[in-house]
This record gives C-alpha cells, structure tokens and sequence, in this order.
C-alpha cells in the first residue's frame, strides 16, 4: 500500500484496486518467495550432505561386521595326529587331512565340484598352521568331531560383499574364476556362510596383507587410556583454571594474558599441537613414541581451552546471591566457591568434559605427529601401566592407517571402524545431553 | 613403576600428616574445637599441602634438569673421534640411549645379569651379541666408547632415580614436620590452606600461558635450525617444492608457495560452499523458521559440526573422489585424473563449515534487535527486503567475523587435505587437480623415514610456525572486527 501511494508513475493510484496487485507488488512478492526458497534449499542441502554421509558411512562400514567363514566339521583321530606330527611338513599334512575331510563331506552332500588343494588354499588362506595351534592347545579334543569355523581369504570375503566380481576377477595366484565355482557350491551347500565378525570388534590390527583379520579392539582400549589421562589432568586443571579466572582473578594485565592464551589456544589448528606434542614431549623429554600417555597429554593441552570455556559459562551461570548467602552467613570466599557454587555448577561442567573427551576422542591431526600411525598394533597392552607407556594406536589414528593403505578390501574396515567411532561419540553426547537435562537447573 | 611408587608414599605421607595434623589441632585446645581459629580439618589440610606440593614440584623439576646432566656427563665420555662423519653428537647420544635401554630390557628380562651389564671391561662384541640374542634392537656393533657411555648412562641414571627419591620423601617428611610444628590454637590455618589453593589455582590458569610458549618456543627453535641449513629466502618466495628423500642424495627444493597456493585454493573451494548455504540456513532459521522447524533443522545442521574430520577425510577419499570422478573424470567430461582434487577436498571441507558459518550467523543475526526490523516493517518493507537492506548490513561485521573464523578453520584442516587433496604440490589453477597444502605437508615430512636433523624434516616445523602466524592472525583480526562493530546497535 505505501507502494501504491509513493508509487507516482504509471497510473493514477485511484484507478486501481487494492484487490489486483501491481507488477511491482507480484514482483516483489516474487523476490520474497524466493529469498525464503532460496533459505530452505540452503537448509536442505545442509540436511542433505548429513545424509548422504549417513548413508555413506553405515553402507560402506556395514560389510566389514560381518565375514564370509567356512563352516566345517572336521575330525582328528589320534593315530592322524601321530602320523601328522612325524612328518617334515607338519602344517602340510594337517592341511592335506583337512582337505580329504572337506572332499568327503561335498561327496557326501553329493555335490560334484572338482577342486585341488592350491583352490582350498586360496580360499582358505594356509589352514594348516591353525589346525594344529588348535590340537596342540586342546589336546581332548583330539578324536571328537569339531566344528571349525575358518574365515575364508579376502578376496572370497569381497566376492560375497560385492567388492569382487566374476567379470573384472582376474586369474592370479590369490584367487581364480573357477574358484568361484567352489565358493558358490559351497555356499549353496551351506558350509560358506556369512557370520558375525567378532574379530573387528574385539581383535588388533593384523599387518598389510591380512585385511579379513584386523580388528579395532587394541586401538579402543588405546583410546580408552587417552582418553583417561585426558579426563584426570584436564578436568581438575580446567575447573582449577576457570575457578579462578572466574571468581578470583583481579582485572590486570596477568589475567588478561592468561584471557588471550585461552581463546587463542582453543582456534590454534589441531595438527599445531601435535608439533608441540612431537617437539616437546618426546624430543625434549623423551617419552616413548606412539605411547597413550603421550597422546593424552597432547590432546589434554588441546581440551583444556574447551573445558575452560564451557566450566566458566556454568560458573557464571550459578547466581551472585548464592555468593552471598554464603558469604553473609560467614564463608570465606574459598568456601563460598568450593562448598556452593562448584556444586551447583557441577552437572554443567562435566556436560562440557564429556563433550570436549568427545572430541579429543576423535582427534587424528596431533596422533599422526606423535608416532601412533607407523605403529601396527598387533595386540592388548599386558599390565595397566604398560597401558599407558607401551606404544599402541588409538581409535582415529587405526582409521587413518587402515584408509592409507593401499588394499582396498581395508577400505571396508576403515568405515567400519567410523561406525564404532561414531558410536562412542554418540553415547558420550547422549550422555551429555541426559546430563544436562536431569540436573540443570534453570536460575 | 618406582615413579608411580614414589608418588604414592608422598601421598601417604600427606595423608598421615593430614591426621596428625588434625589430631594435633584438636588435643591442643582439649578437644574443645571452639577454641580453634579454623575448623581442625584445614589444620590437616595445611599440614597435606605442605608434605606434597614442594616435594611434587622438586620431582617435577628434577625429571626436567636430569637427562640434562646425565646428558653432559655422557657426552663428555664420547670422543670426537666416535662421530662419524655426516653424524652428530646428538645422534650418538641417541644410539647410547638405544644401548642403555637395550641393556635395561636384557636384565630385566632376565637374559643378562646386573654385573655383566654394568661390567666396565666387557667386550664390546660380546655385549651387542647378547643384547641381539635378547631380541634388543642394536642397530650395528656397539662401539667400545658407546658402551662404555651407556654403562655410565645407567649408573646416572640409577643413581640420579634414587637420589631423587629421597630427595623428594626427605621434602614431604620436611614439609610435613614444619606443618605440624606451626599447628597451634592460635595458627590461621585456614589463611594459610585458602592463600595456598589460590596459588594452586592460579598454576592451572598459568598453563595456559605455558602451552602457548611451549608452542612458540618448539616451533622457534626448530625453524630456526632449519633456517641454518636452509636459505628463509628460498623457503618463502620458492614456486617449487620437491623434497629429497633420506639417502638419495640431492639437494631438496623447499618453497612454500605452492603449498600455500593449495591451501588457499582449497579453502576458498570451501568457503565458496560453506557460506551461501551457512548464511541461507542462518538467514531462514533465525528469520523465517518456526521455533519446530528451527528445534529440528538446527540440532541436525549442528551434528555437521561435531563429526571428527578423519571422518570427513575417509569421506573425501572413498566417497566424493570417485564420485567426482564419474562426472568429471575420464568417462564423464574428461578434466580429472584422480579421485583426490583441490575440489574433492574443498567440497568436503566446505560441508564440514556450513554448521560454523550458520551457528555463528545464526547468534549473529539474532542480535540485530527487533526494533530496527519493526522500523522497516512500518516503512512497508517485505520480510525479504528487510533482511537484506536492514538485518544484514546490521549484521555483517559480525557475519565477517564468523566467515573469518571459518577461514581460519579451513586453513588448519589436516585429515581432509591428507586424504582428499592429493599429494602434488603445484602452482595450478585446475580445481580438478590434485594440490597439497601446508598441513598435509607437515605430516608427510615428519612421519616419513627422514632424519630429524634434516632440513626435510625440519621444514615442518617452518611450516608450522606459517600456519600458526597465518591462523593467529586470521583469528585475531575476525574478532577486532566483531569487537569493533558489535556496540553498534546494543
């Protein structure tokens, strides 16, 4: 309408109708339509991409809980043993039994597939090493029926997963067509099955050239010891920092130093940290590379400008007459802070440790520095405190490795290793998040 | 282990001292704990402070001065002459460590005893014969000087370790007796416990300040050294970069203009995606969204935000590379050769920084206050044009800020770029081929095989130093701007 008024060429305002609206108003009208369309396209494909990444990452990571395993029952009677112990070839001969056993359970399922011993090594991997770890450490088991269950190469993995196919296989001495001939037989028969991949979730990384046995299990528990020096330096320094800072510290310069170091340190880049961390921790001091306690310090000085931030917004959150009921009724200031306000600030401070682990937990940039990509870690730290100084990975530093090397069929268990990941962050926010809303309580 | 020991007895200590403490207080006055002047609590309490803070900061002193003494104790057992030439003392120091440590495995694993391992007269031969069979790794034949120096290692260091033990239990002891010795009816305790947790207090905030310096200080001294051996000249104008490897000889080409090119080519890719739709979804939220719409789309744009960037990288690497490649690689439109591209990267970052453009626009444009949005509403404007000639202009330092921090942000990403981007260091124009970038060159340098001494290993640290000045300062200017114009319309 102030359109129509201010609005002095063209025609006369009195001829028109408020009920028609003018070029201008439809065009302006049209601007505004699409501004807003213009926000929601904006909105949806932000929600978009965290879908496609959803989708992304639970498809590629799904494959590697599960794997293909042999399933077989086999048994070994005592005067096989013998006979399999005397030979120069021990692994081989247990091998050669194996296979005698598999060619009589097709025969006897009737399925008439031709296959030599060099197919049930390539599907197979070398079994016979397996077989007599297993009979040397279980001794009564030797005569009774068992029943094996071997996870089969990777390439067979792949070929159920997808990754490998008939038309693009190519011969080579780790897997052949006609092998696929077997595995289908197989698998219609019902001794190649896919099964539940423990192993990824409990087992250690396993070296290049065994993808089907890595697992992330030594790198969680690596994780888990970061993440503790984290939680017991980070905490107290963070909360005895923002305590002071919040409710003691005079207005000088000193304090705005220290003011300045903080929001400076908590926009330094990740990767800056992991060169402190290289120069001074284990240049300077020489810890041990690749060591937990290491990381953890690292991440630590990276945690605390978050924890500071988050602990000073919770204190400053708890209100002055609480202070000063305290203080009226004779508290020191000390003890005005330490018996009332911490409390009361208490359920926001650990919502904002638990968020700023959570982070540090998925921080890779300062573990590539410290030495814990090179390390393969093949298994659990023994004692406690070998927990801390033993080299070991940690959870992202075990991703990048398995994502940089050059066998796809790690590809698989890199996502796969994200959805644990992910998982734990998830629970950590979730944890936060009840946290916050049982004991928060609104001033 | 004795270290963790050793904390434990000073915390013994400072629990005894705490009770006797306490007790002392309360039999002086009779029982009668009226007659105090602080609860009996801080009279232990002050006691408990006094046994272990001199004697943690004596055991954290003498952890740091230690290896220094040992250190010039050692080194001055190595002749010149062991030195070999293109070796450094340094390096020398490190093989005896490597000795010494080799030497502390084989006896506690039981393969060597203690008098054959510190036996000064043992054959050099024999000793790294031993040590191989005891599965140590010795990297070549022990020399007779090294072995000597690392027998001298271990008695230091055996001896410094027990030194320190006393020292620093002799400390707590000390510290507690004069604790106890001050407790009287009349003693301030409290005064005293509340002046030291003050003290304590102010050491957490102080850490701060030390990591700053030890970050400035790591990334000085190496650039420094890496200064010595390479000209800072080629290093900032250099248009090539192409470091030798370790052994093979040849001089590098350190320039860091290319990797500074890549960074920023990739960062102005994000930031090409990151804002429009950042600012678009900041712009709807705050403005156009219902409080529901605004409670959902919010919250999930955020979980954008909270994703750990190694996830991102993999993202880059196996998802958006090949998919890149379908469009524009050699089956679609023929302008890529490889999955990992300055687009590839810059994509992914960008999805990484919608949620730091749209939270920070988002509190941003909800500080403009209403009544400037009512004036324009009276004046007859539309939602739109508001919002683009009232709300925005109101908002823009403030929107500048945060574009800056986002910047700042991209320039500091590590996983992506060391997944995504490839590792080719060109001057290119190209987005569809592979760059590298300062941050991914760092880890390359310092996780690679080279020798820490080398200017290709000390060149991360050069390059570290650019990138910390170049995100400070990134960072330091967004906030002036937001400071600066902020007050505008409070």
């Amino acid at each position: 309408m102030t359109d129509a008024t201010l609005n002095s060429g063209g025609e006369s305002p009195k001829n028109r109708s408020l009920h028609t609206l003018d070029v201008r108003t439809k065009r302006r009208n049209r601007a505004e339509s699409r501004f807003k369309a213009y926000g929601i396209a904006a909105i949806l494909v932000g929600i978009f991409f965290l879908v496609v990444l959803a989708v992304s990452i639970i498809r590629s990571g799904a494959p590697a809980f599960s794997r293909t395993v042999v399933d077989i029952e086999f048994t070994l009677t005592q005067a096989q043993l013998d006979e399999a112990e005397s030979q120069l070839f021990k692994t081989k001969a247990y091998q050669t039994m194996f296979i005698a056993a598999l060619k009589e359970k097709l025969d006897a399922r009737g399925l008439d597939v031709a296959f030599d011993d060099a197919a049930i090594e390539r599907l197979l991997g070398k079994i016979g090493g397996d077989l007599r770890s297993f009979y040397a450490a279980n001794p009564d088991q030797v005569g009774q029926a068992v029943s094996f269950q071997l996870p089969a190469s990777s390439r067979v993995d792949g070929y159920f997963k997808g990754r490998v196919s008939r038309d693009t296989l190519q011969d080579s001495r780790f897997l052949m067509k006609t092998d696929l001939d077997l595995v289908d037989a197989l698998h219609d028969a019902g001794i190649v099955r896919t099964a539940f991949n423990s192993t990824f979730i409990t087992g250690a990384d396993s070296g290049v050239d065994n993808p089907g046995g890595a697992g992330l299990g030594a790198s969680v528990v690596g994780s888990f010891f970061m993440m503790l020096v984290v939680l017991v330096l980070s905490l107290p320094i963070g909360v005895a920092a923002s305590i002071y800072l919040e409710e003691f510290a005079p207005k000088n310069r000193f304090t705005d130093l220290i003011e300045v170091n903080i929001s400076n340190l908590a926009a330094v880049p990740s990767i800056v940290f992991g060169i402190l961390g290289l120069a001074v921790f284990i240049q300077f001091m020489h810890l041990p590379q690749s060591a937990p306690l290491v990381g953890g310090l690292v991440l630590t000085l990276m945690t605390l400008p978050t924890i500071i931030i988050s602990t000073r917004a919770s204190l400053k959150s708890v209100p002055p007459s609480i202070r000063d009921a305290a203080l009226g009724v004779g508290a020191s200031k000390m003890q005005a802070v330490f018996h009332h306000v911490l409390p009361l600030a208490m359920p926001g401070i650990l919502t904002g440790t638990i968020i700023g682990l959570a982070q540090a937990l998925g921080e890779t940039a300062p573990l590539l520095l410290i030495g814990m990509v090179g390390f393969v870690a093949r298994g659990y730290p023994e004692t406690v405190m070998a927990g801390f100084t033993e080299p070991n990975s940690a959870m992202p530093a075990q991703i990048y490795t398995w994502a940089a090397r050059a066998d796809a069929s790690f590809y698989e268990k890199a996502w796969g290793g994200i959805i644990i990941l992910l998982a734990f962050l998830l629970a950590m926010n979730i944890i936060a998040i009840i946290l916050r809303r049982r004991f928060e309580r609104r001033w | 282990m004795p270290l963790l020991w050793l904390i434990l007895i000073v915390l013994g200590i400072a629990a005894a001292g705490y009770l006797l403490g306490r007790g002392r207080a309360l039999a002086s006055v009779g029982g009668d704990r009226r007659a105090l002047h602080s609860l009996p609590s801080y009279y232990g309490a002050n006691v408990a402070l006094k046994a272990v803070v001199p004697a943690v900061l004596l055991l954290l002193v003498w952890l740091l001065a230690q290896p220094f003494y040992v250190n010039s104790v050692v080194s001055g057992l190595i002749p010149d002459s062991e030195i070999a030439e293109g070796s450094s003392r340094g390096l020398v120091l490190a093989e005896v460590r490597r000795t010494a440590d080799g030497l502390d495995a084989a006896v506690a694993a039981g393969q060597m005893d203690e008098g054959f391992a510190g036996n000064a007269g043992a054959d050099a031969a024999e000793v790294t014969q031993k040590l191989k069979d005891a599965g140590q790794i010795v990297t070549s034949q022990i020399t007779a000087p090294i072995l000597r120096a690392a027998q001298e290692y271990r008695v230091q260091n055996a001896a410094g370790r027990l030194w320190m033990a006393i020292a620093v239990i002799a400390v707590a002891v000390l510290g507690a007796l004069w604790g106890l010795r001050e407790t009287s009816a009349e003693f301030r305790a409290r005064n005293v416990v509340e002046t030291g947790i003050r003290a304590l207090l102010i050491g957490a905030a102080s850490i701060a300040i030390l990591t700053t310096i030890g970050i400035v200080l790591s990334l000085v001294f190496n650039t420094v050294e890496f200064f010595r051996l390479y000209p800072a000249s080629d290093f900032f104008t250099g248009l090539n970069w192409a470091p030798s490897f370790s052994g093979r000889g040849g001089a590098s080409d350190l320039g860091v203009l290319p990797l500074l090119w890549g960074t920023f080519y990739i960062s102005i890719v994000a930031l090409a995606v990151a804002v429009p739709i950042g600012l678009f979804s900041a712009i709807y939220l705050s403005e156009y969204a219902t409080p529901r719409v605004r409670a959902v789309a919010k919250p999930m744009l955020e979980i954008l935000a909270g994703i750990p960037t190694i996830v991102y990288g993999l993202f880059a690497l196996l998802t958006v590379g090949p998919l890149l490649m379908t469009v524009f690689g050699k089956e679609g439109l023929g302008w890529m050769q490889a999955g990992t591209a300055v687009m590839t990267a810059g994509l992914v970052m960008g999805i990484m920084l919608i949620p730091f453009v749209s939270s920070l626009s988002d509190d941003i444009i909800n500080a403009v206050p209403q009544a400037l949005r009512d004036g324009a509403y009276g004046l007859g404007a539309t939602k739109s044009e508001t919002i683009r000639q009232v709300v925005l202009p109101a908002a823009l330092p403030g929107i500048v800020g945060a574009i800056l921090l986002a910047a700042s942000r991209a320039i500091g990403e590590t996983m992506i770029v060391v997944l995504g981007a490839g590792a080719a260091a060109r001057l290119s124009l190209n987005p569809f081929e592979a760059m590298t970038t300062v941050t991914a060159k760092i880890v390359s340098q310092l996780t690679g095989d080279a020798d820490f001494a080398s200017p290709e290993a000390l060149v991360a640290f050069a390059l570290g130093m650019t990138l910390f000045v170049i995100t400070l300062g990134l960072n330091i200017f967004a906030l002036y701007i937001v400071r600066k114009y902020r007050e505008q319309y409070e």
